[in-house]
């Protein structure tokens, strides 16, 4: 597994510790939303950056007042066709505000990966031999779209009326 | 139970029948038949493997009846799908 | 009609290059079945019983004659000379090869066509009245409103893996032709006291294993905010809709187990945080695509309705014709003509390319170059000019097209069944031939008057049976086809589920059971009641006696 975070292959500096029995005093980690809920007080007390990962079937609603203290919010995608996900990244964008690393991990086809980054995901947990020209190809598919998302791209029906 | 292997071909989506020369054909008359199910079993192997080299998707094993000469389809839906629509239209 | 500008046509072909990257990725064997599956599937690519199976859209039923031209040279070119009209507005071709998708992808794209999200669990082709637009009785054209949902929906990233496909239709006449209450969000178009024009939302209607006929949930929003609404409806739906059972996945099932009163509240709060957001539609896109659908010049001329009625007392085939095949028309001095690809025998929805090309002739010598697909698997000419009538009538007699029979016991529903399709159990269209030889006469046809019997070769109800007036689904009983009936179905603005009316047949007893049904109907029925109305007022007692009691005696007698 590699990570591309915008459009980048990264070294992951969190350490995933979701199945975890006890957390490393330091360091970077990413936690379960039990863990995060269970030693919220000490977790925020780090200095070191902290990450959540949530479920396909835990809303981010529940980290919304916690945003401010997550530097990554990783959603999951257990299979290719559960698609909660594309809703949870569009609403802790446009509606919670969170301007941290939205990361995609789980089953991701190639091919979602311009869907996923439209709905404002920035780092992709990714397989395969090259990741980055994955994600290179998979990005540049379109050129076009119709709708708002988050990604800030203007629709179709924008442009056509953009006044000159 | 007598069966012979079945899948449709990768390219063209045609239905066609593993026969005895490793080849697959589109007429069920051409088939490999297979006694008994330990053969049908090496059948389903074969296929499996033509489905990973891209050359047929969704082999699976159908229930035939010999008869003079001739290799048919048990099941309704399988003679449809060995022999094509029963409706007008169909294959020329 | 809507044409394609620089953004659309640019969208178009990037799919169309990206799925021919994914076919060859496909054939190299860099992506397995399991991968290219949805792939395949989302730009309409089905694997049926025979070979793979292209569903193309025709977006709210509406086709130019150049479009109705290349679908026939995709007929004749990459598949066996004809197409297969379908209850979703759709045309599927049975017997493409995945070689040539790509192709006849781009050739589709050359006329404005796509047949992207024609399966998937993503929103489907939107639908709509045949007539919209044209319709006598018609408020507003929702043509403009379904093009608005169309781009909307079209690769929109966050409703690509929904839970379920996803079905949207809209009607903008009191009258409706589109079935809006079976579908997943059905939208009716109504008009305030100030004569502005808004939604009537109705959401959680289906079919399928579980039919259920959906219920409003708003009862009036401002068209602008429509398309923030239906995305509070998918928003809501992809978030909670199940995804641990394939057959209770549809929104129908959230809104059932929710009820109705709190999936509104859930939705209204989504709406609450969207409205008046970046999907609010600008004024000057719906005069934009208003445009597109402005009627055409017509002609200023006078109702020939004494001419017609004349030359129908002359040639009674052409008054028989007249009373079946046509409707009214906004403008004097037009009408609506309905092909009827429902001739005796013939397969429901089937049309030849040979004479999809007389078919867009036609058109452009009677009907300004356009047609119409409709959900009950006819075509139509929506603008012709009541001067022409016979003339087109005796060129569509020519070509098997002028059966006068719409909304009649013939004018069937039926889907592809077990002679094309991998999920069926029993065959639909042997089953529609036969009730179609069986009811000839047009007399008795006209008799009987409205009826509509729809016909699906298993629970999934592509051939709409819940909603006919005489449902026929086919089940398998230990490997034999049977045909379940029932009765009292209607995909209207009264829309109802039909009631089971008893054990089921096989083939060879459902024509002379529908018969049975039929002459109940006749013995029973008040002054100017229709087969409905009957059943309605009597229930189904003295149908199933009907059926029942005397196949019995037969059986006895046998």
């Amino acid at each position: 597994m590699a990570l591309v975070k915008n459009g980048e292959l990264v070294n992951d500096p969190f350490r995933d510790v979701t199945g975890a029995d006890t957390i490393p005093p330091d360091g970077a980690v990413l936690v379960s939303l039990e863990q995060w809920q269970d030693h919220c007080h000490s977790l925020q007390r780090r200095p070191d950056p902290v990450g959540v990962l949530l479920e396909s079937d835990q809303h981010p609603e529940i980290i919304a007042d916690d945003l401010d203290q997550i530097a990554v919010v990783a959603l999951a995608f257990p299979t290719f066709r559960d698609g909660r996900a594309y809703s949870y990244a569009r609403l802790l964008r446009e509606r919670y505000g969170f301007t941290g690393e939205l990361r995609a991990v789980g089953d991701v086809l190639l091919e979602q990966l311009h869907y996923m980054q439209r709905c404002g995901f920035d780092a992709f947990q990714l397989d395969g031999e090259d990741p980055a020209r994955d994600f290179a190809i998979a990005q540049s598919d379109f050129s076009v779209w119709y709708q708002p998302a988050s990604d800030g791209r203007l629709s179709a029906l924008r442009l056509r009326h953009r006044r000159v | 139970m007598t069966q012979v292997l079945t899948a449709n071909r990768l390219g063209d989506g045609q239905v066609v029948f593993l026969t005895a020369d490793g080849n697959w054909s589109t007429a069920i008359g051409d088939s490999l038949v297979a006694a008994d199910d330990a053969f049908a079993e090496e059948l389903l192997a074969l296929g499996q493997r033509a489905e990973r080299e891209c050359e047929v998707i969704g082999p699976y094993l159908i229930e035939v009846r010999q008869e003079a000469g001739t290799i048919e389809a048990v099941a309704i839906r399988e003679a449809i799908r060995a022999n094509g629509p029963t409706v007008a239209y169909g294959p020329a | 009609m809507y044409r394609y500008d620089e953004f659309d046509h640019r969208l178009v072909n990037e799919r169309v290059a990206q799925f021919r990257r994914q076919v060859a990725r496909r054939l190299d064997g860099e992506l397995t079945e399991d991968q290219f599956k949805p792939l395949r599937l989302m730009n309409g690519l089905y694997l049926q019983l025979h070979a793979y199976m292209l569903r193309v859209n025709v977006p709210y039923g509406v086709l130019s004659t150049r479009q109705l031209r290349k679908l026939a040279m995709i007929a004749r070119r990459y598949d066996r000379d004809y197409g297969h009209f379908t209850t979703r507005q759709n045309i599927q071709y049975n017997w493409v090869s995945l070689e040539d998708t790509p192709d006849i992808l781009a050739a589709l794209a050359e006329v404005e066509m796509t047949a992207m999200q024609s399966s998937g669990n993503c929103v489907r082709n939107i639908t709509a009245d045949q007539y919209a637009g044209r319709a006598a009785d018609e408020l507003e054209d929702p043509r403009v409103w379904c093009e608005l949902i169309r781009q909307y929906s079209l690769l929109n990233p966050e409703f690509a893996y929904l839970p379920r496909k996803f079905k949207i239709a809209v009607t903008g006449s009191p009258n409706d032709r589109a079935a809006v209450a079976v579908h997943d969000i059905g939208l009716r178009m109504h008009h305030d006291d100030n004569g502005r024009a808004g939604f009537e939302v109705l959401v959680g209607g289906g079919q399928g294993r579980t039919p259920v006929i959906g219920r409003t949930i708003r009862d009036w929003i401002e068209p602008e905010h429509i398309l923030s609404y239906i995305e509070a409806i998918l928003r809501v739906y992809n978030l909670y809709g199940r995804r641990d059972n394939i057959y209770k996945a549809r929104i129908k099932i959230l809104v059932n187990a929710l009820g109705i009163d709190k999936f509104r509240e859930l939705v209204e709060t989504e709406w609450a945080a969207l409205r008046g957001g970046e999907l609010t539609i600008p004024e000057e896109e719906i005069e934009r695509i208003e445009r597109y659908f402005a009627p055409p010049a017509w002609e200023t001329l006078f109702d020939q309705g004494e001419a017609m009625r004349a030359q129908a007392a002359a040639e009674p085939e052409f008054g028989a014709w007249l009373e079946a095949n046509t409707a009214a028309h906004k403008a004097p001095g037009y009408m609506i003509v309905n092909l009827s690809l429902k001739a005796t025998g013939h397969e429901p929805g089937d049309l030849d390319a040979d004479r999809m090309d007389r078919v867009a002739d036609l058109a452009d010598r009677f009907s300004l170059g356009e047609l119409r697909v409709s959900h009950r698997q006819n075509l139509v000419f929506a603008d012709v000019r009541q001067q022409d009538a016979l003339e087109l009538w005796r060129a569509l007699r020519e070509l098997g097209l002028a059966t006068p029979n719409i909304g009649k016991l013939t004018d069937m529903i039926a889907c592809p069944g077990l002679d094309y399709c991998a999920l069926a159990n029993a065959r639909s269209i042997p089953v529609a031939q036969d009730i179609s030889r069986h009811f000839t006469a047009v007399d008795k046809l006209h008799a009987i008057g409205d009826l509509t019997i729809n016909i699906s070769g298993c629970m999934n109800a592509c051939g709409h049976h819940h909603v006919g007036n005489i449902g026929i689904l086919g089940v398998d009983k230990q490997g034999q086809e049977f045909f379940q009936l029932t009765l009292g179905g209607a995909s209207d603005q009264h829309a109802a589920l039909g009631d089971r009316l008893g054990r089921a047949l096989p083939q060879a007893e459902v024509p002379a059971a529908i018969e049975r049904i039929v002459d109940c109907y006749l013995d029973l029925r008040a002054a100017d009641e229709t087969f409905l109305d009957t059943y309605r007022r009597v229930g189904i007692k003295p149908f199933k006696a009907a059926v029942y009691d005397d196949t019995a005696e037969v059986r006895r007698v046998a």
